[in-house]
């Protein structure tokens, strides 16, 4: 572009345009219903993108769902198995409830033993008060969605070595272990389009620059970087702050692959004709690149963030199951998994393991959701 | 050809120097050195350290010099290969890592080998099987193995493996065998052991180049060349090895070049869980006990392993594809 010469000033006319004939408004044709229509064909993806909206609702009104406070220790019920819900009763069938367990300990292995005590069934309690809770922080409450007998307990999963119910933190858990991948692939993100639109667009030394500088970055193996950095945060700082360090270590260091995606679409959109064109009517870069090049890849865009939203959680687990991520008061799934990294206590307790499993159900449901995205935004690849 | 391989270990230089600074830095993060911490924890218990010997250690290890000058001595002596000191384990780094570093090498180049052993065959099958139940089947099993979590994966498997066979499938080799010397009943001990860390680190790296290798011979099938060999009458396994499989093998020396941070960075986590004697749980140690040295001797190894590895996928590409070493780099 900058090759022709400034021959003319801008020549652009101050007459008000009176057209003979009122124009219509320009009705622009969405892409979205054929995007959708596409993306409802994929059974999977749909069926995944449901059960992710209902994990990130539940995070919303976790103090609800939970039985239990994360931290309400029972310090009678060290490592109890999980209980089973049972209906029927006697014979007959009855509203649900778990049965009372009596806890012994067996002296030669110092082991403690829960027994169901078949005869007192502890009916379950719905829309109940219970343990107290400060929702979201603000708001003082004890509402719950289900509660234990009175006196009794409900362990639908178990609890862990200080008695704390397993599934209670479990649903905590997963505020923080789901919003730290979406937090982290935004910044992640926002640094990719920034650094590979400029990159893509103005080209010449600032492009080679942050070529290298991705190359280096990308010699990196992730994981031991990821255990170097957090690290190297400082152990007196808050929880709060804890997190928000973890999520700028994933997220600074991942976003060199959206940078070289949006790099490539911009060297190659930077030739059309309708960008030159933006170009002659004076828009500016910063317009051009948001309004008339990001939009013809913005599905790909969504499709590659659901994508790499899984391996941000996963790298919070790793880093918090290794012990160097987030630590407790902090309940994050890694953290639940944590405890599970002796081998020993998954054999005795292996309901120490369930942590995993919303994890996994995750993941593949990012997964499948960003398949599905990915070929509902290209029929063609 | 000896052009391009020259200029390309040339341009490794400056990678490894911009590593070797950001590894520094990172090392030297956290407020305050391992003598201070050292220090703080035994005046903690009522013995106050030997000032003489701190004096002597800080000055023997450059800790009271400015930064430049501790990365200059630092980055110098990885060159002669000096690791470093290891303030936790009074030990010089070479003495620990020792083994590991072999091991760590082993179980690394173990997994490409069976990643390469395994997609190859899954890869030609789904391609030339297409929307077939196989195909289905492993597109399936590709998913799950690119999503599931690896060190999960491992988890599980050594708790089902302790749980249902009475089996304990942590460590690298049979007890007796840690700490002899190399012989054929190490060796084997070694291989047999290997399996399982070599399949979970493997599985995403695995499921991944198998899609790869399908969707590239999927075009390759499409092409006239592969028309004209089957009008000529010739037989299909022949069709399938002249032509398109030769095109479609690319990936799997191009993809090392990303294959191995993930392998490096599994086998890292993996090795914590299966507790395997290679270099990612004394990182892991290192790092938290603020082993500087050795923490960064370490960091520094696994990243020289991913651009050797790099270089050698690099070259290998070249010798099999002129128009890499052509045009002087591949455009990736």
């Amino acid at each position: 572009m900058s090759d022709e010469p400034d021959a003319l000033p801008h020549f652009v006319s101050t007459e008000p345009w009176l057209p003979s004939e009122p124009t219509a408004p320009v009705r622009t044709r969405s892409r979205i219903p054929g995007w959708w229509a596409r993306l409802r064909r994929h059974r999977l993806a749909v069926l995944s993108g449901a059960i992710l909206l209902a994990l990130y609702l539940s995070t919303l009104v976790c103090e609800v769902l939970a039985p239990y406070a994360p931290d309400s220790r029972h310090s009678d019920f060290i490592h109890a198995p999980p209980q089973a819900v049972h209906l029927l009763h006697a014979g007959r069938v009855v509203s649900p409830f778990v049965y009372d367990t009596d806890e012994s300990l067996e002296m030669s292995t110092l082991q403690r033993i829960y027994t169901e005590d078949r005869t007192r069934p502890e009916p379950l309690r719905f829309f109940c008060h219970g343990d107290r809770y400060r929702f979201w922080s603000l708001i003082d409450g004890d509402f719950h969605l289900i509660c234990p007998a009175p006196g009794g307990t409900l362990f639908l999963l178990g609890t862990d070595r200080l008695g704390r119910d397993l599934l209670s933190r479990l649903i905590y858990g997963a505020r923080v272990s789901l919003t730290i991948g979406l937090l982290g692939v935004a910044l992640s993100f926002t640094l990719g389009i920034a650094i590979g639109g400029f990159a893509g667009y103005y080209g010449g030394w600032f492009d080679f620059l942050i070529q290298r500088a991705i190359e280096i970055i990308r010699s990196f193996p992730e994981l031991p970087l990821w255990l170097a950095l957090s690290a190297a945060l400082p152990v007196s700082w808050s929880p709060l702050l804890v997190y928000f360090g973890i999520t700028m270590i994933l997220g600074l260091l991942d976003w060199t692959g959206h940078a070289r995606a949006v790099r490539s679409k911009f060297l190659a959109l930077r030739e059309e004709d309708f960008v030159r064109a933006a170009m002659l009517i004076g828009a500016s870069p910063a317009r051009i690149m948001v309004r008339h090049m990001l939009p013809n890849f913005a599905s790909h865009l969504i499709a590659s963030a659901a994508l790499a939203v899984p391996g941000m959680i996963l790298g919070e687990t790793a880093l918090s199951f290794l012990g160097l991520g987030l630590r407790a008061p902090i309940v994050s799934w890694g953290v639940l998994l944590n405890e599970a990294l002796n081998i020993n206590a998954v054999v005795l307790y292996p309901w120490l393991l369930l942590p995993a499993v919303p994890v996994i159900v995750t993941v593949l449901a990012f997964n499948f959701l960003g398949d599905g995205l990915r070929d509902a935004a290209d029929p063609n690849a | 050809m000896l052009n391009y391989a020259i200029r390309r270990v040339l341009a490794m230089i400056p990678t490894l120097f911009a590593i070797s600074i950001i590894v520094f830095a990172i090392i030297r993060l956290p407020p305050g050195d391992y003598l201070t911490t050292a220090i703080a924890e035994l005046e903690a218990q009522g013995e106050g350290a030997d000032p003489q010997k701190i004096a002597f250690l800080r000055q023997a290890y450059g800790l009271d010099q400015p930064a430049w000058r501790q990365y200059l001595d630092w980055a110098g002596g990885l060159l002669h290969g000096d690791l470093g000191y290891s303030f936790a384990y009074n030990l010089p780094v070479g003495a620990i890592i020792g083994d590991r570093l072999g091991l760590t090498v082993l179980v690394s180049a173990a997994t490409i080998l069976f990643t390469w052993a395994v997609a190859f065959p899954i890869g030609v099958y789904t391609a030339t099987h297409r929307h077939r139940i196989g195909d289905y089947l492993f597109n399936l099993l590709g998913l799950i193995g690119l999503a599931v979590p690896n060190f999960l994966a491992a988890l599980i498997l050594l708790y089902a493996a302790n749980a249902w066979f009475g089996l304990s499938i942590g460590g690298l080799m049979d007890d007796r065998f840690v700490g002899q010397d190399w012989s054929l009943a190490k060796l084997g001990s070694v291989m047999a052991h290997l399996c399982v860390p070599v399949i979970v680190i493997g599985m995403a790296g695995t499921a991944g180049l198998a899609r790869r290798l399908r969707a590239n011979l999927l075009d390759e099938l499409d092409k006239p060349a592969v028309a004209a060999a089957r009008a000529k009458g010739l037989s299909p396994l022949t069709v399938l090895i002249k032509y398109p499989l030769r095109a479609a093998l690319n990936p799997f020396i191009a993809d090392l070049g990303m294959l191995l941070p993930q392998i490096v960075s599994g086998s890292a986590i993996i090795s914590v869980v299966l507790s395997l004697p290679t270099t990612g749980p004394l990182l892991l140690d290192a790092l938290r006990s603020q082993d500087t040295q050795l923490a960064g001797s370490l960091l520094m190894f696994l990243a020289f392993l991913t651009v050797i590895g790099t270089l050698l996928s690099d070259l290998a590409l070249a010798v099999l594809d002129p128009r890499i070493r052509l045009t002087g780099g591949a455009d990736r």
